[in-house]
């Protein structure tokens, strides 16, 4: 039965992509944007572009005004106590980065680290090189068959010298949620700080950051609808304090003199230089378009087409699964088959979708397999779109076989 | 230039292509037509990296005229390996280095197979040949 997407109109490029016969099965990667986005883009550009936080002039106060506003609609996206918790910065990966840096201070030789096995490359390399940089001990937690952080072992090995936990809330290649509570609430019991890369996770479900109980969440506006170069930074107040500043220039600083300067807290002290202002008011308009839907619907609507698609990847002989993926995605491999030429054959038939190692090298690596394909679901998609994918993995599979 | 005999069939196979499967097919048949590689020449020099799959090539030159070999894991990825080395085999470096490869895939129907955003790896492959035509 045809499922429609009620949402779908709202993103102009979905009809047309589907004008140039292209199907989109990629929204983990990046999503298409709502024409409320759009809208936003061009009418602030439109309007009169101002820096922010600088000027007295009505353009930089609007543009400012308009700035800020984008960081309480964040603020209340994820229920953060204040405004002042959410950080600006270019990306899920810089914001990891920022952390990596911000916190280098509070790490002494032979203090550990604990990642999960499947952490995408921006929630890894910031923490391995930082380990490097300070004879740090990197410990890894592992998986169960499911492909969900195997809780009994992390329980373990998260111990008194885990001085930090950084895990995602949703894996982007195994579609799992994470069990995250259970980690944070032992984490922080053995007082260590708890990083959650929320990357993929933010975009389904609202999540809660204090209900949560992290001390950092990061997440890209890409993925959830936004414009790119920008990444939100949320911060426990106490946590935000121990932050060092790492990146200098403008407006971060309270005070300048040539051989010495003192800096401003979170969040204008973490964010140097100029904003991507645009792309900041872009996010807000987008969660207001979210914010306007019906989060059930969408849930519901999300939630099916996810069944359809393990039903319909199930359904095929010598497909493999990876993991047990619970929302949005799903990889898989297909016994005898090259990715390479799966990917290849999908492509030429105006499927888009995503094969490769996912950006998780040491994931695929550990599972025996040197990539898988992806699909991924926006809310965008209907059923209409799985059954082109259906078709067309079938006409692929028997060419190939 | 006179094109190579092999080089002449492809293109007249794949224009007389009609469709992505027909174009697949004509992929597969000439990836099986490649001459595989001994065990002992997948060696990680032999490796051209930036490809999701593997791919390796070997490359000599006799009296001033280059010899290739190339393989991969990947079954689409030898065919357009094949299409590469029909073109090239035998060629000098000079030769080699002023060749338009870009529009040879292109005159094939196939260029879209080399945009850098592509994993497959024939790009990778092309510029380990153009740096192996201007370093001899």
């Amino acid at each position: 039965m045809f499922q429609p997407s009620p949402w779908r109109a709202d993103f102009p490029a979905i009809a047309a992509l589907q004008r140039q016969h292209q199907t989109y099965l990629d929204s983990a990667a990046t999503t298409q944007k709502p024409q409320a986005l759009l809208d936003a883009l061009s009418h602030y550009y439109g309007h009169g572009a101002a820096n922010v936080h600088r000027a007295q002039h009505l353009p930089g106060a609007l543009a400012t005004q308009a700035f800020e506003t984008s960081r309480d609609k964040v603020a209340a996206w994820l229920n953060a106590a204040e405004s002042r918790q959410i950080v600006f910065t270019h990306g899920a990966t810089s914001a990891l980065n920022l952390l990596a840096y911000g916190l280098e201070q509070r790490f002494e030789a032979g203090d550990e680290i604990a990642v999960s096995a499947l952490e995408h490359h921006a929630n890894l390399l910031p923490w391995q090189q930082l380990a490097q940089r300070r004879k740090l001990r990197l410990v890894v937690l592992p998986l169960d068959a499911h492909g969900r952080i195997d809780l009994d072992q992390a329980l373990q090995l998260i111990g008194p010298r885990t001085r930090l936990l950084a895990v995602s809330q949703l894996s982007n290649v195994l579609g799992t949620w994470q069990p995250l509570s259970a980690l944070l609430a032992h984490a922080r019991a053995q007082g260590a700080l708890t990083v959650v890369d929320g990357a993929q996770g933010v975009v389904h479900g609202r999540h809660d950051v204090q209900q949560l109980g992290c001390d950092f969440y990061v997440f890209s506006s890409h993925k959830l609808y936004g414009p790119e170069g920008v990444g939100v930074l949320y911060g426990r107040s106490q946590a935000l304090e121990l932050l060092r500043h790492w990146q200098f220039g403008g407006e971060m600083v309270q005070l300048a003199e040539y051989q010495s300067a003192s800096f401003r807290p979170a969040p204008l002290g973490f964010e140097a230089g100029t904003p991507p202002i645009a792309g900041v008011i872009g996010l807000g308009a987008t969660l207001d378009y979210l914010a306007s839907l019906d989060a059930r619907a969408v849930e519901a609507h999300e939630a099916s087409l996810h069944q359809q698609l393990l039903r319909g990847l199930g359904d095929r002989d010598g497909l493999r699964i990876l993991g047990a993926p619970q929302a949005a995605l799903a990889s898989f491999v297909i016994e005898g088959v090259h990715n390479a030429d799966i990917a290849h054959l999908l492509t030429e038939q105006g499927i888009a979708v995503r094969a490769g190692h996912h950006c998780a090298m040491p994931l695929l690596k550990g599972l025996g397999l040197e990539g898988a394909i992806r699909v991924s679901l926006g809310l965008y998609n209907d059923s209409d779109d799985l059954q082109r994918f259906f078709d067309a993995l079938d006409q692929g599979l028997e060419l190939l076989r | 230039m006179n094109l190579p005999t092999q080089a002449c069939q492809a293109l007249e196979a794949f224009a007389q292509s009609k469709g992505w499967e027909q174009r697949a097919r004509l992929l597969m048949q000439w990836g099986d037509r490649l001459e595989p590689l001994a065990e002992a020449e997948k060696t990680e020099a032999n490796r051209v990296h930036g490809c999701e799959s593997l791919v390796w090539l070997v490359a000599e030159q006799v009296e001033g005229a280059w010899r290739f070999k190339a393989s991969s894991d990947a079954r689409l990825l030898r065919g357009l390996l094949a299409l590469l080395l029909v073109r090239v085999q035998g060629l000098a470096s000079a030769e080699l280095a002023a060749l338009d490869l870009r529009g040879w895939f292109t005159q094939l129907g196939l260029e879209r197979q080399l945009s850098p955003s592509r994993s497959n790896g024939l790009h990778a492959v092309l510029q380990r040949m153009a740096e192996l035509a201007t370093n001899r």
